[in-house]
């Protein structure tokens, strides 16, 4: 066979690299750039890994880690086991199902900042619905002042904004389940929880795990809302990694050490993201297999 | 353990039926007994499917009684009806291993657990599925899955039936024969009521003692192989079992017997007198093509026909003729003598059927 010698095909990739290129590769690299130096003004030196060093060793950032780490859980153990009940309970089909649907999705449409400015008006305590009746009730709810009132309030706000999305994806996923699987649960005598057990909740590890994934990334970027709720405060208390990040860039233009920061930050995503669908994929794989050697 | 008996049953899946084309199942009764290898036989969309989801419960019937023994069951979930139902296509809970899978009907009922294990062991080694026991039921071939449906299906020994969904429609056809002969075995071992669904007549008739065709929502016979084979109760009956299917000749009934063409066909004054009764116009003659008598020679009784084509089929030959206007076959032993051309052919009176509107002329001389 003759093969065709054609390298002009490459350059029908170009477009496509260059939009990659623009997209991701040279915004990232600026940031690569930034944080292996000191800028001053006009002159630059290169400073190697001090500024990672630094970084890493601030204890202000650790503790925004940490707080990032126990928000992004909480939200997660919250979220994905409401997410899954709403889904089961959600009416199958007819005008009852439509009417379900666009409800649950109303949330998701709500801006960030929106959400955070609806909140803060509904948790205040002399106007807000919420905060007034709370205060009616005889605790003295106060965001501004009670770190664990914040703290409950911004994981109740998140509740309510993004749980819609893990019930949508558990819904498509229940929804594609095929009928004879039912069916043959019936015949078998299995009980409600033993169809959920085995046949919904393994149907949809796959929905789950994509919708595990987009919360956990969306919750450990969160901005906007918490910002616009409780500005962080009280104290430091609701500051979390992206808000400490844009107080270090752009409020302190220190931009050697927030390029270094960025990247960790992006480095840990990666890296939790990764372990994450690893463990999942693995829970799947025969175990059988690696015991008997394959039999 | 029970017999099932249907009675006044039919079934809609429209909500405001006209017509009996409206309905998946007419009305019909109909009885299961208790211990029989049933097949269910009939072609696509006949209402074989939805007659098995209604036994097992899976389906209410929107008229008459699913009766058990002498308990009308219409309102009882699968469960509690105690039936087992294997689907045309595996079933399978993918995160168990294959153990897990056949002991999962018993211990939904909380069977304990030194009587689940023998049990299983037991089914696993029937369909060989013994080295694949702590396999994870995910990762088996489609024949392997189809395999523990139907192990979860036999390894209840308490039920009060088995019902089979042509659940060997994945499986290779070597295999195929192996696990019918199985399903056999099975129920002669644990006396079981089986229905054995398929729309095939060789499936049918080496699992089934007696068969239930079903054309159009209706069981038009229900009988042994050979019933079928010998005395079609219905033209379908004679068109599906066998193969090449029945002959059947439009015919008119005249006092010299049955006029076809300009050709009289002699059958016999009782069934010539019922066929002259009848108010219907739709008269049929119905001959097996292994019944037509092809004559070496010019013979008195004969028919001289034209030969249209001969088929080689090995053992036996297909011999296609004009029969007046109509297209007939007939089937030749191996080493009879071939025609050339013309042919010489004639109906046993035994084996000559009358159907007056579809169904046949049952006359007690017989």
């Amino acid at each position: 066979m003759n093969k065709v010698e054609n390298n002009k095909a490459w350059f029908l990739v170009l477009p496509m690299l260059l939009l990659v290129a623009f997209s991701a590769i040279i915004p990232l690299m600026t940031v690569v750039n930034y944080s292996v130096q000191d800028i001053l003004g006009r002159s630059a030196f290169f400073v190697g890994s001090e500024w990672f060093v630094q970084t890493l060793n601030d204890s202000r950032l650790q503790s925004a880690l940490m707080r990032q780490f126990a928000f992004s859980f909480t939200i997660l153990a919250i979220q994905v086991p409401l997410g899954i009940a709403i889904a089961l309970l959600m009416p199958k089909k007819g005008w009852q199902a439509s009417a379900v649907l666009i409800l649950i999705t109303l949330p998701l449409l709500v801006p960030w900042n929106v959400v955070g400015s609806m909140w803060q008006i509904f948790t205040r305590g002399d106007i807000g619905l919420m905060g007034y009746g709370i205060r009616q009730l005889g605790y003295p709810y106060n965001i501004t002042r009670n770190a664990s009132d914040a703290w409950i309030t911004i994981i109740i706000m998140d509740v309510w904004h993004w749980t819609p999305l893990i019930a949508l994806l558990c819904y498509s996923g229940l929804r594609a389940i095929p009928e004879a699987y039912y069916q043959a649960a019936q015949i078998d005598r299995a009980s409600k929880w033993a169809v959920f057990r085995y046949i919904q909740l393994p149907k949809l590890t796959n929905v789950l795990v994509i919708g595990v994934l987009l919360r956990f990334m969306h919750s450990f970027m969160i901005y906007a809302e918490p910002f616009v709720l409780t500005g962080g405060g009280p104290g430091s208390s609701t500051t979390f990694l992206s808000q400490t990040l844009a107080t270090m860039a752009i409020g302190q233009q220190d931009l050697g050490p927030s390029a270094a920061f960025s990247i960790i930050y992006f480095l840990i995503i990666l890296a939790v993201s990764y372990v994450f669908y690893v463990t999942i994929m693995n829970m799947q794989k025969d175990k059988a297999d690696n015991i008997s050697g394959g039999a | 353990m029970a017999e099932i008996r249907l009675r006044s049953l039919a079934h809609t899946y429209e909500t405001d039926p006209q017509s009996p084309q409206d309905y998946a199942i007419r009305e019909m009764e109909h009885v299961w007994h208790q211990g029989g290898a049933y097949a269910l036989l009939g072609p696509s969309g006949c209402g074989k499917s939805t007659m098995l989801n209604i036994i097992s419960g899976l389906l209410r019937p929107s008229d008459g009684d699913v009766i058990f023994d002498s308990r009308i069951v219409n309102d009882l979930s699968p469960q509690e009806r105690n039936i087992a139902q294997v689907f045309q296509f595996p079933v399978i809970y993918d995160t168990m291993t294959v153990f897990d899978n056949l002991a999962f009907p018993l211990r939904n009922v909380k069977k304990p657990e030194h009587m689940v294990m023998p049990r299983v062991h037991e089914v696993a080694d029937i369909l060989e599925l013994t080295h694949l026991l702590k396999r994870k039921a995910k990762n088996l071939t489609a024949d392997e899955k189809q395999k523990v449906s139907m192990g979860r299906g036999l390894v209840r020994d308490d039920v009060s039936a088995i019902l089979f969904d042509e659940p060997l429609t994945v499986i290779d056809p070597q295999l195929k024969w192996k696990l019918r002969r199985k399903l056999k075995q099975i129920h002669e071992q644990f006396n079981i009521t089986m229905i054995y669904v398929t729309h095939d007549q060789l499936e049918a008739s080496t699992f089934a003692e007696k068969i239930a065709v079903m054309y159009e929502g209706q069981i038009v016979q229900f009988g042994t192989p050979r019933e079928l084979f010998e005395k079609p109760a219905h033209t379908f009956v004679g068109f599906f079992i066998g193969s090449p299917g029945m002959n059947f000749l439009d015919v008119e009934a005249t006092e010299q017997g049955m006029q076809f063409g300009d050709i009289t066909i002699p059958v016999s004054q009782k069934r010539l007198k019922v066929a002259r009764e009848a108010t219907s116009d739709n008269l049929k003659l119905g001959i097996r093509p292994e019944f037509i008598h092809v004559w070496d020679d010019r013979n008195s009784e004969a028919f001289e026909v034209t030969v249209k084509d001969m088929e080689d089929l090995g053992t036996y030959r297909i011999m296609t003729f004009w029969f007046g206007d109509a297209l007939m076959k007939a089937r030749l032993h191996e080493d009879q003598r071939i025609p050339q051309k013309k042919a010489w052919i004639s109906f046993p009176e035994q084996w000559l059927n009358v159907y007056i509107d579809e169904f046949r002329v049952e006359v007690d001389d017989e």
